[in-house]
């Protein structure tokens, strides 16, 4: 029988692999983005398991929001990502800093 | 064991382990390949919990839109990815060391939580008598319109931003100016020559 702590678990791993892909690569842009997707997930996840358990279909209507935002700030960040690519033939993030405007 | 907990254990399993593979692998095109197999199976939990709609937008937006473009970028940029792979098992440590103090944490709150009292199955929060798109936009087009119109400026607002980051501005244009095209006169746009039969130009 699946339950709630069930679908609560899965969305904590989902999350703690976000958490620690960002750890794990951080002169890689790209796969850092993949991470939040992951973590925008898990709470997506997280939200439609609660709207099951409590009966109200406004937990789905926020995650339909969260996945709007996350679309957004996909093709923001990767824009970005381009952008800086062009002017600086690479993307390690640790000149990120030295970018001042 | 019921082909529904069957159906979660499937798709749980799966969608772990290609979460962890996009993190691990060494190759960019793989972590996005990795995160469409993540999606497609979250996909197949909302189903299982009551949420066909939410589910066909997480494979259209995320794997049609979201994942496309993280292709595109990978493989658009030239990028040296053993190099930026450099120091991946340096930072092992502190990243498995707060991972997993943060999944001890989220697990006892679950497990601790008085209010949180599992009820067995989970019922879909659909009401009976209707699609889940149909109760959707019932909440959505009703309660939660101002949230939904909202919903749509922020994505104007990406598209706009997106396209303004990215846009070259090039020396020659090739623009309509319609000033330029309504001073247009026919003298200075057509000429005529007399040719003489047999003779070119």
């Amino acid at each position: 029988m699946i339950g709630l702590t069930h679908y609560l678990t899965l969305a904590a791993i989902l999350f703690t692999i976000g958490v620690f892909g960002i750890f794990l690569n951080r002169k890689n842009v790209i796969i850092i983005l993949m991470s939040i997707e992951l973590m925008l997930l898990a709470v997506n996840i997280n939200l439609v398991a609660f709207s099951a358990y409590l009966g109200d279909l406004v937990g789905q209507v926020f995650a339909l929001l969260v996945l709007t935002v996350a679309a957004g700030e996909a093709a923001i960040g990767l824009a970005i990502l381009v952008v800086y690519f062009r002017n600086r033939g690479g993307i390690a993030i640790e000149d990120v800093s030295q970018m001042k405007g | 064991m019921t082909l529904t907990s069957l159906a979660f254990y499937l798709f749980a399993t799966v969608s772990v382990a290609s979460a962890f593979m996009v993190i691990a692998s060494r190759n960019p095109v793989y972590s996005v390949l990795f995160l469409i197999l993540t999606f497609f199976n979250s996909a197949g939990l909302f189903v299982l919990l009551g949420a066909e709609f939410l589910a066909l937008i997480l494979v259209v937006v995320y794997v049609g839109a979201v994942a496309v473009l993280f292709l595109f970028v990978v493989m658009m940029l030239d990028i040296d990815f053993a190099e930026l792979n450099e120091g991946f098992l340096q930072y092992m440590p502190i990243g498995a060391t707060v991972g997993l103090i943060l999944l001890l944490e989220l697990l006892l709150v679950f497990g601790a939580s008085s209010t949180l009292v599992d009820k067995g199955q989970l019922p879909s929060a659909t009401p009976d008598g209707m699609t889940n798109a149909q109760a959707l936009g019932r909440v959505l087009y009703t309660d939660y319109i101002f949230l939904f119109q909202t919903a749509g400026a922020i994505l104007l607002v990406a598209m706009i931003g997106a396209i303004v980051l990215t846009l070259v501005k090039s020396n020659n244009p090739k623009r309509q100016d319609i000033a330029k095209q309504n001073a247009r006169t026919r003298d200075g746009a057509v000429e005529l020559v007399d040719i003489e039969p047999g003779e070119g130009l």
